[in-house]
């Protein structure tokens, strides 16, 4: 069916009375995520939408609601804080949106993570949906189908792009993982291809990339090595220049390393169809898989 | 972020890890001032201070050569000093345009007995920071790593430990220091980690650091990044932001919070998050064209900041055609395209104008530009747009 969330997902949202913050968890509620608890510290008691209890405290909603995902956005001069709170509540998936980070405060959480059960997603992420099921983040949930392909991605609107591309030709996703744009963030591309590799009902994975890091080249891999699904790949940023940090904090070519033209070498090399154009990703997908 | 050389020294300085002894002037008037602390006939380093690298081999547009030397006395110092203060420097990293020079450093001249490289920055594969260090100092550590990668050696800083004495250690020992040396390069190390870490920094480089023959170990040279990400909690290293660095149209971007990169082609582009973005640069590579930047409005553009990057774009005289590439998904296409349809009949714009739009509304979206009467471009598909807008900067 999917990997990471479904119907099952009890989600708690920090940062809920945000205006971010709620505006996409209402955005989140329509589509049929069930989102059991909101955190704002100081607005414990409240109701958010006269439905969803407000707490104090992340620990709180794990032991009232039974929470066991977390959303995150908390504006970025907190947000490293609120992740290791949902790490010490032991939630075991925890999806940063925030956008803005301090490097410095993600490598504290990266070190944190090491030493905990949790898995995170982001941050500067879009989120991650199980079409038809669970849609945590901030992608527009329409554009989405279940159906059986997995698309992992570091960025959000190119992710949609294909998203469309694939639900235009009549087909759909099993779930879509939007891992960020940030140099240190908690997924990488070859955690989320491991995710579809043993789920059954993803039948074919898109990565799409950006220059910047090897976070690419290291899924390439592990797909030449183990992954017999069908995949296709789109790597952004051919046309960057070096040395300037394209949007994404992460998206930046330094020393030579993390070009686009070592991403696609490596993607065609481990037997993966790369798209020439974004425009492109569907049509790459499908000259391997024939649904 | 980025500084100035003599920014990062007196950042070093404070932060006590040792750099020679320097002073600045930003005006003809200010030279002598500036001198008057060394001594005459003292060696002296003078240094125009512009961001960009290779000053040493850059030439003056006033024909005066070099925007690095070192002279023998003070008096001589005044005299480069004029010569580059004010005046435009053309170095290999600048392109043909230049720098225009505001402030000139002068350090003492040390002696130097072994030029080192040190460098602290945040390692992507390991989630940690890194001090990377070579015996191989004063030259391209690229260069070094690619053909005697054995000459560099690097440590590994747990985050939530910081440096640990052993460490620092490990570096002075692999840069061959003893005695008294071997204890300055331990403490400059581990001052120098601080620093790094204290200012939320994304890069220090010192190339080179510097023995001298007295057995003093030194910064001769400063470059210090900083993650844009936390200059919230840094206001004294924003206040060193010098603006007069940076590419007008990419400082009037960010007062909108609009990112925005200057690129050198002739179609410009205007799009929703920074990796369709980049792919659309790349789509206009893909069909002949040449990108006149990277611009991302975000995820929640609203219409004032829809018109103020039209106004940037079109600033650019270099601009032929431009290309709005927008998946509406929290943005919907309608405000999009009304922001548009605003923008384009304020600004009077006489560009040829694609717009590709998709997503939340697309359809009322496209309505208002179809009834707008604006000469506009409408495409379907990314790729359709960018053949459109390449064919019609070709044409302009």
């Amino acid at each position: 069916m999917s990997v990471l969330v479904n119907k099952d997902t009890r989600l708690v949202v920090q940062g809920i009375t945000g205006s971010a913050g709620s505006f996409h968890t209402i955005q989140c509620m329509d589509y049929g995520t069930n989102v059991v608890a909101g955190v704002t510290p100081g607005k414990g008691g409240q109701k958010f939408q006269d439905s969803v209890p407000v707490f104090d405290t992340v620990q709180e909603a794990v032991d009232i609601e039974g929470a066991n995902v977390a959303a995150i956005y908390v504006p970025p001069p907190f947000a490293a804080d609120s992740i290791l709170e949902a790490i010490d509540a032991e939630i075991p998936l925890v999806i940063a949106i925030t956008e803005g980070i301090p490097v410095r405060d993600m490598a504290e959480v990266k070190a944190r993570l090491s030493t905990s059960n949790t898995r995170l997603i982001g941050p500067n992420c879009p989120g991650i949906i199980t079409p038809g099921e669970c849609k945590i983040g901030i992608m527009p949930g329409y554009i989405h189908r279940p159906g059986k392909v997995g698309i992992v991605s570091r960025s959000g609107t190119l992710t949609y792009e294909a998203v469309w591309q694939i639900t235009s030709a009549g087909h759909g996703q099993s779930t879509c993982i939007g891992i960020g744009g940030d140099p240190i963030n908690g997924t990488s591309h070859l955690d989320a291809v491991k995710l579809f590799h043993e789920d059954p009902d993803t039948e074919a994975i898109i990565l799409i990339g950006e220059i910047g890091g090897t976070a690419e080249e290291e899924a390439a891999a592990f797909i030449k090595e183990n992954v017999d699904k069908p995949c296709a790949a789109f790597i952004a940023g051919r046309t960057a220049p070096p040395g300037r940090r394209m949007g994404h904090a992460g998206a930046i070519v330094s020393g030579g390393k993390g070009t686009a033209e070592a991403k696609v070498e490596a993607l065609l090399d481990a037997g993966i169809s790369v798209a020439e154009t974004p425009s492109h990703i569907a049509e790459a997908l499908f000259k391997v898989w024939k649904p | 972020m980025n500084v100035h050389e003599y920014q990062a020294k007196q950042l070093f300085a404070d932060a006590g890890v040792t750099v020679p002894r320097g002073t600045v002037a930003q005006a003809a008037d200010q030279i002598d001032q500036a001198l008057s602390s060394f001594t005459d006939g003292q060696a002296v380093v003078v240094k125009a201070q512009i961001h960009a690298g290779g000053r040493g081999k850059g030439t003056f547009t006033n024909g005066f050569k070099g925007g690095v030397h070192v002279v023998s006395s003070p008096a001589e110092a005044k005299d480069k000093a004029e010569a580059m203060l004010g005046n435009v420097l053309v170095t290999k990293q600048t392109g043909e345009e230049g720098k225009e020079v505001g402030t000139v450093y002068f350090t003492e001249a040390s002696d130097i007995d072994k030029e080192f490289y040190l460098a602290i920055l945040m390692d992507r594969a390991t989630s940690k920071p890194v001090i990377i260090a070579s015996t191989e100092g004063g030259v391209d550590i690229e260069e070094v790593a690619e053909k005697t990668p054995e000459k560099i050696v690097k440590v590994l800083v747990e985050p939530t430990l910081g440096i640990r004495p052993y460490q620092a250690r490990q570096v002075a020992f692999a840069l061959g220091l003893s005695g008294d040396s071997f204890k300055q390069c331990v403490k400059l190390v581990t001052k120098l980690y601080a620093f790094f870490w204290a200012k939320d920094c994304s890069q220090v480089e010192v190339n080179p650091l510097v023995l001298t023959p007295t057995g003093d170990v030194l910064a001769l040279d400063a470059k210090v990044n900083f993650d844009a990400n936390a200059l919230f909690r840094h206001p004294d290293v924003v206040e060193l932001r010098d603006l007069t660095e940076e590419d007008p149209k990419e400082v009037e971007a960010s007062k909108f919070d609009l990112n925005y990169i200057a690129l050198d082609g002739n179609v410009a582009c205007m799009v929703n998050g920074a990796g369709l973005a980049m792919a659309t640069m790349d789509i206009i590579k893909h069909y002949g064209g040449s990108p006149a930047n990277f611009l991302d409005v975000g995820g929640g553009a609203n219409e004032e900041q829809v018109e103020n990057a039209f106004r940037i774009l079109v600033s650019d005289d270099a601009v032929k055609a431009i290309l709005v590439n927008i998946f509406g998904g929290i943005m919907k296409c309608d405000v999009i395209a009304t922001g548009i349809v605003n923008a384009a009949r304020k600004l009077d714009m006489k560009v040829p104008l694609v717009v590709r739009l998709e997503g939340t509304n697309v359809e009322q979206g496209k309505k208002i530009l179809a009834d707008s009467g604006l000469a506009l471009e409408p495409a379907d598909s990314l790729a359709e747009a960018a053949e459109k807008v390449v064919k019609l900067a070709a044409q302009s």
